[in-house]
């Protein structure tokens, strides 16, 4: 690091501007001129500045404008804290969930040929094509009161929409394929060569899943978790729908930040609003990481939502 | 279930890999439960309206014009998403300079932030007392609490997805390429236009497609900073959720469901376009 | 067009203590087919992609006849370059391709359509790919490629046409085919040519000069036989052909091995030990060797036609291979004579004394 400063001083810009036009193990004569790249990195830096930087900074600051007491002030409330709560609460069921269903579904897909493998992959990432609001409606289409099993739960005294099953059933919904693209893409990879010299040598089945399989997808699988478990945490719209907005209740951290900024409660609301953005960077952050230690490739390939 | 025995037989036979039918039993019925038959519901509902229902209900003025917000600035924005993400991409990936790695984390950033997050951050910005919104303000323009907002919100969406669709393609252009528009008299801005944008065309357009369908469905983002005024500044999806405050079932669930199809549509569109890319290229 | 490199340096970016290319002066009169042979690393491409422009010597000029075009960028050289793998453009047809040099040319030097088209054709027909035009690169074999990159580079008329181990993707069959008929095109259009390459027979048989390379200098220039017959380093000696080396002394003008002396010619003036090159159809042996040395027979294995007999020449100086005829009765351990019919010396520390 210090080299590099040390060698940027006596530079001109033309040798500068040369330097990082060329430095990317390209030859010298396909660079684009030192005029347009200067253009080119300069579009790019104002359009992420205004675009992402920004919006994150505002968070921050947003939040700390009245001070760090009247911040730490709108975390203590009450609502605040069922709010952190229940959001935790939702992310420790649906993450699991989707843990467990992202293995068995990589297992049966990429040890095994079967037909209709593709129609299933497609109907895994389905979730991800569904609008956030639309993923609430469904569930309230089929649990709610005017829902096709509603009278049914109705009479047996059960609670799914406007209570916290129906949130969790719509976090489940919208993190669903997370863990299972991640898996699946790396474990037919991998192949079964490995877990068949494991069976081979006598390891049961369990043992060859815990000893071989496991540890060869351990970081993807840490991969899928962490992303799943950003969005179970911030998810907004799905829940939205579900949730009925019962203060101290269903109020999941992304709703409680709703409900300070309508009613113009704007330091609390950025509050909240500055813990899930931390979440984001910390996920961001480890996302780098993990990025660095297991792929080449497969990760930079679309994927998000 | 007496295929997916066969069918597990069949296997077995063939393989010494336990668990089979174990997991994907597993599978299709955790799938069907969350996904298939809520989904189903709404297939249910919606075929109990018909066809003209579902047209009516549509066409219905504010319906329509919540339709058309959604659809018409998703287009704009990603449009929008195309021309910066695709120099943003290229950026990242060709340009050494101080930061880069950063900004290049960066851009998972709408990704990993909560939508209501963004939301009422970039409200915050663009509003007229804002940090943006007080610098334009004195030219007469307004950006949050007007369709431009959604456009703001849903650029910050869609980002990533061109972003990341079409650095993976510019990191496998072969150099040589490049090189050998140079050695045949190309300028340089030649070469990017009919040798480099070429190869990037199938990528940007299926980033193009995914920023859109997000788009069309986004919701926490929009919502604080869109003004939602029926008619001009109100999405489909927060139609969805007033038609349901109202307990108009149907109006939600015949907006739903052209959401969907379009939805599908797109990702239909996509699998084309790759398909098509693959044929073409003779790959 | 005459091509001339001044005393070419390049070093590599990272700073490595080694050049690429150190202080290369080469020479390809107009009209001239000549080959950069040498192993990988050895700055063969490097000086190729310096003549074309694609990269820039860090001293030394360029010239294209009396014009120096070192200052002068890639696309204001006019060269023709086919590159290893092609570098088709994949969303362009094959005609397209060809046609793109003239394409891209300003209104004012652009040729009007119907004569794109008609060159178009024409170097078609010249590539023996007539009636492919509308494929994509992607519908094409390997050997159809590399003919369409060719028509691509001569469609600008360039001035020189330079090629990057222009066989080097291709298997053997197409390999041998597409070489005769890179010479005969050669005949035909009469390009001043320059290509790199890691196959010696390659070179050999392709080339009117051959410039050997390694370690970022040229070891040699020569015809094909010069370099063969007369090599005029250790390392040109090893690297084109089979040879073997022997260590020997020079003594007054003569070669010794032990006290034995050889019947070869050495040069006089200069005494000292150093290292002989034979090449094995240069060792006779048995009958023909009469009051030759006397050498152990190490191993034998049939090769082709012939046997190959590994020997252990005596005095410690090393072994040779040479072909026996498969009727002569040889047998590992036995004691034949052998005699040197050639060879090439060379004292330690350096290059032709022989």
């Amino acid at each position: 690091m210090t080299e590099t400063i040390a060698q940027w001083a006596p530079e001109t810009a033309e040798s500068v501007w040369t330097r990082i036009s060329r430095s990317r193990g390209r030859g010298a004569a396909t660079g684009e001129s030192p005029l347009l790249a200067g253009v080119l990195i300069a579009v790019s830096l104002i359009f992420l500045a205004l675009f992402l930087i920004l919006p994150l900074a505002v968070v921050f600051y947003e939040a700390f404008a009245k001070g760090a007491l009247a911040y730490l002030a709108a975390l203590a409330e009450p609502d605040a804290q069922s709010a952190i709560r229940l959001t935790l609460l939702v992310a420790a069921i649906a993450v699991p969930l989707n843990v467990v269903f992202g293995l068995a579904a990589a297992w049966a897909i990429a040890k095994f040929r079967f037909p209709a493998k593709s129609f299933l992959i497609t109907l895994i990432d389905l979730p991800f094509s569904v609008s956030p609001v639309v993923a609430g409606l469904i569930y309230v289409l089929l649990f709610g009161a005017q829902g096709l099993l509603g009278p049914w739960l109705k009479a047996h005294g059960l609670e799914i929409i406007f209570a916290v099953p129906g949130i969790v059933l719509a976090t489940i919904f919208v993190t669903f394929p997370f863990v299972a693209r991640e898996l699946i893409a790396l474990m037919e990879d991998q192949g079964t060569s490995e877990e068949e010299v494991a069976l081979s040598l006598g390891a049961s089945g369990l043992a060859t899943f815990f000893r071989v399989t496991l540890p060869n997808v351990k970081w993807a699988l840490l991969y899928g978790v962490l992303l799943c478990n950003a969005r179970a945490m911030g998810e907004f719209g799905a829940v939205s729908v579900v949730s009925g907005h019962i203060r101290g209740l269903t109020n999941t951290m992304p709703l409680q930040v709703e409900i300070l900024y309508n009613e113009y409660n704007i330091t609390a609301a950025f509050a909240v609003a500055s813990l899930l953005a931390l979440l984001a960077l910390v996920t961001l952050a480890a996302k780098s990481l993990l990025e660095g230690r297991f792929k080449d490739g497969h990760s930079a390939k679309t994927r998000g939502h | 279930m007496k295929g997916l025995s066969s069918v597990s037989v069949a296997i077995k036979r063939n393989s010494i890999i336990p668990g089979f039918g174990l997991t994907l039993g597993y599978t299709l019925v955790y799938l069907s439960v969350i996904v298939l038959i809520p989904l189903g519901a709404l297939v249910l509902r919606a075929s109990s309206l018909g066809l003209s229902g579902l047209w009516n209900i549509a066409t219905e003025p504010r319906i329509f014009a919540a339709l058309r917000t959604s659809f018409s600035i998703a287009l704009a924005a990603a449009a929008i998403n195309v021309l910066f993400g695709g120099i943003v991409a290229w950026v990242l990936s060709r340009y050494e300079f101080p930061g880069r790695r950063l900004l290049d984390a960066a851009v998972d950033l709408p990704f990993a932030l909560p939508t209501a997050v963004a939301g009422i951050s970039l409200a915050a910005i663009y509003a007229p007392n804002g940090l943006i919104g007080s610098l334009i303000a004195p030219l007469g323009w307004q950006i949050a609490y007007t369709p431009l907002g959604i456009g703001v919100a849903l650029v910050f969406i869609g980002l990533p997805f061109i972003v990341r669709t079409v650095q993976p393609v510019i990191a496998e252009l072969e150099a040589d390429v490049e090189e050998a528009s140079a050695t045949l008299g190309a300028t340089r801005i030649q070469t990017l236009w009919r040798v480099v944008l070429p190869a990037l065309t199938p990528a940007l357009m299926t980033g193009f497609a995914l920023a859109f369908a997000r788009g069309v469905g986004e919701y926490g983002s929009v919502i604080f900073i869109a003004g939602n005024l029926p008619y001009v500044s109100e999405i489909a999806p927060l139609l969805i959720i007033v038609k349901l405050e109202q307990f108009d079932y149907a109006g939600a669930t015949a907006i739903a469901t052209l959401m969907l199809l379009a939805s599908f549509s797109i990702l239909l569109i996509i699998n084309l376009i790759q398909a098509w890319n693959r044929r073409r290229f003779g790959q | 067009m005459q091509i001339r490199t001044v005393d070419i340096t390049k070093n590599f970016v990272g700073g490595s203590a080694r050049p690429v290319l150190d202080g290369v002066s080469l020479e390809v009169g107009s009209g001239e087919l000549v080959a950069l042979l040498g192993p990988s690393g050895s700055g063969k491409t490097t000086l190729l992609r310096i003549i074309a422009g694609l990269e820039f010597p860090d001293s030394g000029s360029v010239y294209f006849g009396d014009e120096d075009a070192s200052q002068k960028s890639v696309q204001e050289r006019r060269v023709g370059f086919v590159f290893q793998n092609y570098a088709l453009f994949k969303n362009l047809t094959v005609g397209e391709n060809i046609a793109f040099g003239l394409d891209v040319r300003g209104r004012e030097l652009r040729p009007p359509k119907a004569e794109i088209r008609r060159r178009t054709l024409e170097l078609l027909d010249l590539v023996q790919l007539s009636g492919l035009e509308k494929r994509r690169p992607g519908q094409l074999s390997g050997g159809q490629r590399q003919r369409v990159a060719l028509a691509r580079a001569l469609a600008v008329e360039p001035r020189v046409l330079l090629l990057d181990e222009p066989f080097g993707a291709l298997d053997a069959k197409v390999r041998r085919d597409l070489r005769a008929w890179l010479r005969e095109l050669h005949q035909q259009t009469g390009h001043t040519t320059t290509f790199v390459t890691h196959d010696q027979d390659e070179a050999l048989e392709l080339a009117d000069r051959v410039a050997v390379l390694n370690g970022g200098r040229i070891e040699q220039i020569g015809s094909p036989d010069d370099i063969y017959d007369h090599p005029a380093t250790p390392f040109v000696h090893g690297f084109i052909g089979e040879a073997s080396a022997l260590r020997a002394d020079l003594r007054g003008g003569r070669i010794f091995i032990g006290g034995h002396e050889l019947a070869l010619p050495g040069k006089s003036g200069r005494n000292g030990s150093g290292r002989l090159f034979v090449r094995p159809h240069d060792i006779a042996i048995g009958e023909a060797a009469a009051n030759g040395l006397e050498a152990e027979i190490v191993a034998l294995r049939r090769s082709g036609a012939t046997r190959r007999a590994e020997i252990a020449v005596p005095f410690e100086a090393g072994r040779v291979e040479i072909d026996a005829p498969t009727s002569a009765n040889l047998r590992p351990g036995e004691k034949v004579p052998i005699r040197f019919l050639r060879g090439t010396f060379f004292l330690d520390g350096e290059s032709a004394a022989a």
